[in-house]
């Protein structure tokens, strides 16, 4: 096999990647590269990246729950009202009850629970489509965040505004950087070597054909590469500023679900309940369960959105969460997954939200007004998913989808129109 | 022979699908005002000849020409055929539930007056319709509040609607009940004296004994012979005897089994069908299974068999009324698939791409999705685990990929129905159901199956096969129930096997004595 070859097949070699993904971050990267130079430079500035990830960690915590969402067949509408209805409940109890913030975050998370076993009961037990039943959510607690509130807005005391606005504290010696987030990118380096050794070690013991070392150190130089290229930002802001808490906890949340749908029979169930519901059933899935959980996981991540953004605004007031919904849905089509179900990454929708965040904040830094920043986005996710439908039908893979097992984007050998007619008898699926 | 003219011809029809040639060479003759069966075994090549005939494979897809009423008919789809006269009822009604009776009838036939509907003409057509058929009911009632006995006789009446000539129905009485049945072959009695032809397919041979003036048989998509109901003296095991008489190829492995005890014992198994609570899809049903014995269950489309085996696999199927399963000495409750595969039972569904795989799985995820808790330790699935479990058996099952990474929708029927075999037998079951295992598969891989399935046995497992083949279930299996409508109707035993013994069995309705 030529290196060239070998550098396609591994470079971006993960089992779980998916073409579109990959086409993903290279639309990324183009994209950072192309505002950067727009921008003369300010796209990629300390300040502008804090600003950043202090404004989209919220939609992109909720990517991660509708990305399981979506993958398991679903959807869900309601994130934002949810979220804001959570907003204005800690907000007022706060206030009202002088609890303390750490509470306030608890009976946030609770309040996310209750209401996320609302919606599953309706979804998993009763059997009414998401779409219907997030569709009420919407109105029920966007009315509920008004009726609470008296449509007025409540501030939140100074200590809960650190998950939505607070930075890593200065210590230790003075590097002329933050410290705290220097530490955090040297642990980011090392699992990112750790990583790589473990999949070379566990691909020995599949007897599988080894990546070439030099491709193992390629990619890992890549990777450390951009995080250390971005710690440095990050820690070279503006004294006080670091990388913002309200990242570290998207971090956090992306690193335990990632793990989540990979590696555990959790994970697995939500995808085999999203690809083929009945084969899951007749395969020990407790279909109801893994429906109930992924909407209840939503509403809770949703109200952990909510609470991040009450934060950082440091008032909850009626109109939060607008449009949420939408902003996380798209994210999670534009990373990859399937509208069907069934497929799509953590990993991906995060890009996927990523592109739409960069090119807001590009946009927004050239000048462009809002309004015509929503057309393009409208017509970026439009384009996204069209090439990769369009693609699919030519029976080719996006761009780049060489680099990857092309399965995984593979249209499942669909019935054709004629297939049930060929097969005489033609039984239903219980015949006998 | 007979005066009569001849209403319609089909010379030798061949129709290929790729790979399978589903008629070859067929004819049939029906004469004007008869009412002609068409009889055959599942696959035979009745539906697809019927498809033909209607148009739904459009002339110049098929070789052979249909000549109707004197002239050679090139049916372009099944309104040019409707418009000749030929109306097709399918088993499965075409009928909007929630519509009326009228609306049905006339639906894409609406009787207009200026472009609009005109309802008071249709409601009034309607009731002379219905009348016809014999179905007194308000028209504006809904289908879905009319029983099926009655929502036959209201695709009959919109055959009328349609003027028709030559009525064909497939399998129409298989679910009616007996008076709904009786009702309806009185009706076609009448319809001949009235001229109107009809074509039957039934596998109830019974009333085909009793109704039919000419019977064709087809087998592996060639016409048999036609017969003479009343000229030829024609009874049930004369039709079953053209309907099985090929020989048995040697094409099992050679097997002996070496039967145990019995580990596997259902009683009065009992289970209502899921929407009409009045049905009864299995009628206390007795069975045992051996360790390594591979029993069959033999039984026509629609007799209850997968119903029977997949209410069992942890009540996938209908709402159980009655029973219990005793398993090693020991009553077992099974309310969900999960207590089931806990129990060592193994479910290998009849149509492994609607519900017996997820298409978007690799080998690998598949052949460990029914039992994950094998290769979890703390929480986490061992992928290098689930990757050695799915290479074993795609080396011992000899599944032809170049690797366990490759994605099940690209395999063949018969290596995917090895994946699925893989997936229960990495769930270590003790009794394995298999629903057609050899549907839609080559010979080659089908000799591997029953290889596969014979190990099984080898291993003291229990093995149930439900098969519409015949020659299979006789080939394969150390004993073979017989299912017809829910009920058990014999057990016989691998050396008394004989297509035509089966047949009889399948094809009746007395339930079978108790030993």
């Amino acid at each position: 096999m030529s290196r060239v070859k070998d550098l396609q097949k591994n470079l971006f070699g993960g089992t779980t990647s998916n073409a579109r993904q990959f086409g993903m971050i290279f639309t990324l990267v183009a994209i950072v590269v192309l505002f950067q130079i727009l921008t003369d430079g300010l796209t990629l500035r300390s300040d502008n990246l804090i600003a950043l990830f202090q404004q989209n960690s919220y939609i992109l915590i909720l990517a991660i729950g509708m990305l399981m969402v979506i993958v398991a067949g679903h959807i869900d509408l309601s994130v934002g009202s949810i979220a804001a209805f959570t907003g204005i409940l800690v907000a007022k109890a706060m206030a009202e009850w002088n609890l303390p913030w750490p509470v306030g975050i608890l009976f946030g998370l609770a309040i996310g629970a209750v209401i996320g076993a609302w919606q599953g009961f309706w979804v998993a037990y009763i059997g009414v489509p998401a779409f219907i039943v997030t569709l009420a959510g919407m109105l029920l607690f966007r009315g509920g965040n008004q009726f609470i509130g008296n449509a007025n807005t409540i501030p939140v005391p100074e200590g809960f505004r650190v998950i939505g606005s607070g930075f890593l504290p200065e210590t230790g010696p003075n590097t002329g950087y933050n410290n705290l987030t220097l530490l955090l990118g040297l642990a980011g380096c090392i699992a990112v070597v750790w990583r790589e050794l473990q999949a070379r070690r566990t691909r020995k013991e599949m007897n599988a054909e080894p990546i070439p070392m030099w491709i193992s150190i390629l990619r890992m130089a890549v990777m450390v590469g951009v995080l250390i290229f971005v710690t440095l930002r990050f820690a070279s802001g503006r004294v006080g500023t670091s990388f913002p808490v309200s990242g570290i906890i998207l971090v956090a949340l992306v690193l335990v679900y990632s793990f989540y749908t990979r590696n555990t029979a959790g994970g697995r169930h939500i995808y085999a309940v999203g690809g083929n519901s009945r084969a899951a059933e007749l395969s020990g899935v407790k279909l109801k369960r893994v429906n109930f959980f992924v909407m209840m996981n939503m509403s809770v991540l949703a109200a952990l959105a909510g609470m991040i953004f009450v934060a950082r605004s440091a008032a909850s007031g009626p109109q939060d969460g607008n449009g949420w919904e939408l902003d996380a849905i798209a994210a999670v089509f534009i990373g990859g997954a399937a509208v069907a179900g069934g497929i799509g990454t953590i990993s991906g929708s995060i890009v996927g939200g990523l592109v739409m965040a960069v090119l807001n904040n590009g946009l927004q830094l050239m000048g462009v007004g809002t309004d015509r920043v929503q057309i393009i986005k409208g017509l970026v996710l439009l384009l996204a998913v069209a090439i990769d439908v369009y693609n699919k039908s030519q029976g080719r893979f996006s761009i780049i989808g060489s680099l990857t097992r092309p399965f995984r984007r593979d249209t499942p050998a669909a019935p054709t129109p004629s297939s049930g007619a060929e097969r005489e008898p033609a039984k239903t699926t219980v015949a006998g | 022979m007979s005066d009569v003219p001849i209403l319609l011809e089909m010379r030798s029809i061949t129709k290929e699908f790729p790979g399978v040639k589903a008629l070859s060479d067929v004819n049939l003759v029906v004469r004007a005002g008869e009412i002609h069966a068409i009889v055959g075994e599942n696959g035979a090549g009745k539906s697809t000849l019927m498809k033909v005939l209607s148009g739904v494979y459009p002339y110049g897809s098929y070789d052979g020409d249909i000549v109707y009423k004197g002239e050679v008919s090139r049916f372009s789809d099944i309104r040019a055929s409707e418009r000749a006269g030929i109306v097709i009822i399918h088993q499965e009604l075409a009928l909007i539930p929630h519509m009326s009776i009228t609306e049905n009838i006339f639906l894409g036939n609406e009787p207009r007056k200026n472009g609009a509907i005109d309802w008071k003409a249709a409601n009034r057509q309607a009731l002379e319709l219905m009348a016809r058929v014999g179905l007194r009911e308000d028209p504006d009632t809904l289908i879905k509040d009319i029983g099926v006995g009655k929502q036959q006789l209201v695709e009959i009446a919109k055959a009328f609607a349609k003027n028709v000539k030559l009525l064909i129905l497939d399998e129409p009485t298989a679910a009616l009940n007996e008076d709904d049945s009786q009702h309806l072959l009185d009706l076609l009695r009448g319809f001949r004296e009235r001229g109107i032809t009809s074509i039957i397919i039934s596998h109830k041979l019974n009333e085909i004994e009793a109704i039919a003036d000419r019977i064709t048989i087809i087998r592996d998509g060639h016409t048999i012979e036609t017969l003479d109901v009343k000229g030829d003296g024609v009874d049930e095991d004369r039709i079953v005897r053209g309907m099985v008489g090929r020989e048995l190829h040697s094409r099992f492995p050679d097997h002996t089994s070496k039967i145990g005890e019995v580990f596997f014992e259902v009683r009065d198994w009992t289970v209502r069908h899921p929407i009409s609570a009045e049905r009864l899809v299995a009628k206390h049903s007795n069975f045992v299974v051996r360790r390594g014995e591979i029993v069959g269950f033999a039984g026509l489309m629609g007799a209850g068999r997968t119903e029977l085996a997949m209410s069992i696999f942890g009540r996938s199927y209908g709402v159980y009324q009655a029973g219990t399963i005793v398993k090693d000495g020991k009553e077992i409750v099974l309310k969900t698939v999960a207590d089931a595969i806990a129990n060592g039972l193994a479910y290998v569904s009849e149509d492994r791409k609607a519900i017996g795989l997820n298409l978007l799985d690799d080998i690998k995820t598949s052949t460990v999705a029914a039992k994950l808790s094998k290769i979890t330790h703390h929480g986490v699935l061992d992928q290098v685990e689930e990757y050695q479990a799915a290479e074993a058996y795609r080396q011992s099952l000899r599944i032809k990929t170049p690797t366990v990474d490759e994605g099940v929708s690209k395999l063949s029927g018969g290596n995917q129905q090895k994946v699925v075999l893989a997936k229960w037998m990495f769930t270590d079951p003790d009794l394995l159901i298999l629903d057609e295992p050899t549907r839609g598969i080559d010979v080659g891989a089908k000799y591997e199956i029953y290889g596969i399935i014979q190990r099984l046995a080898d291993q003291g497992k229990g093995v149930i096969v439900i098969s519409s083949e015949l020659p299979e279930l006789i080939g394969l299996c150390d004993r073979i129930y017989t299912v017809s409508e829910g009920t058990i109707t014999g057990e016989v035993a691998r050396q008394d096997a004989d297509p035509e013994n089966l047949m009889k069995l399948m094809t009746s309705t007395k339930k079978m004595q108790t030993r």
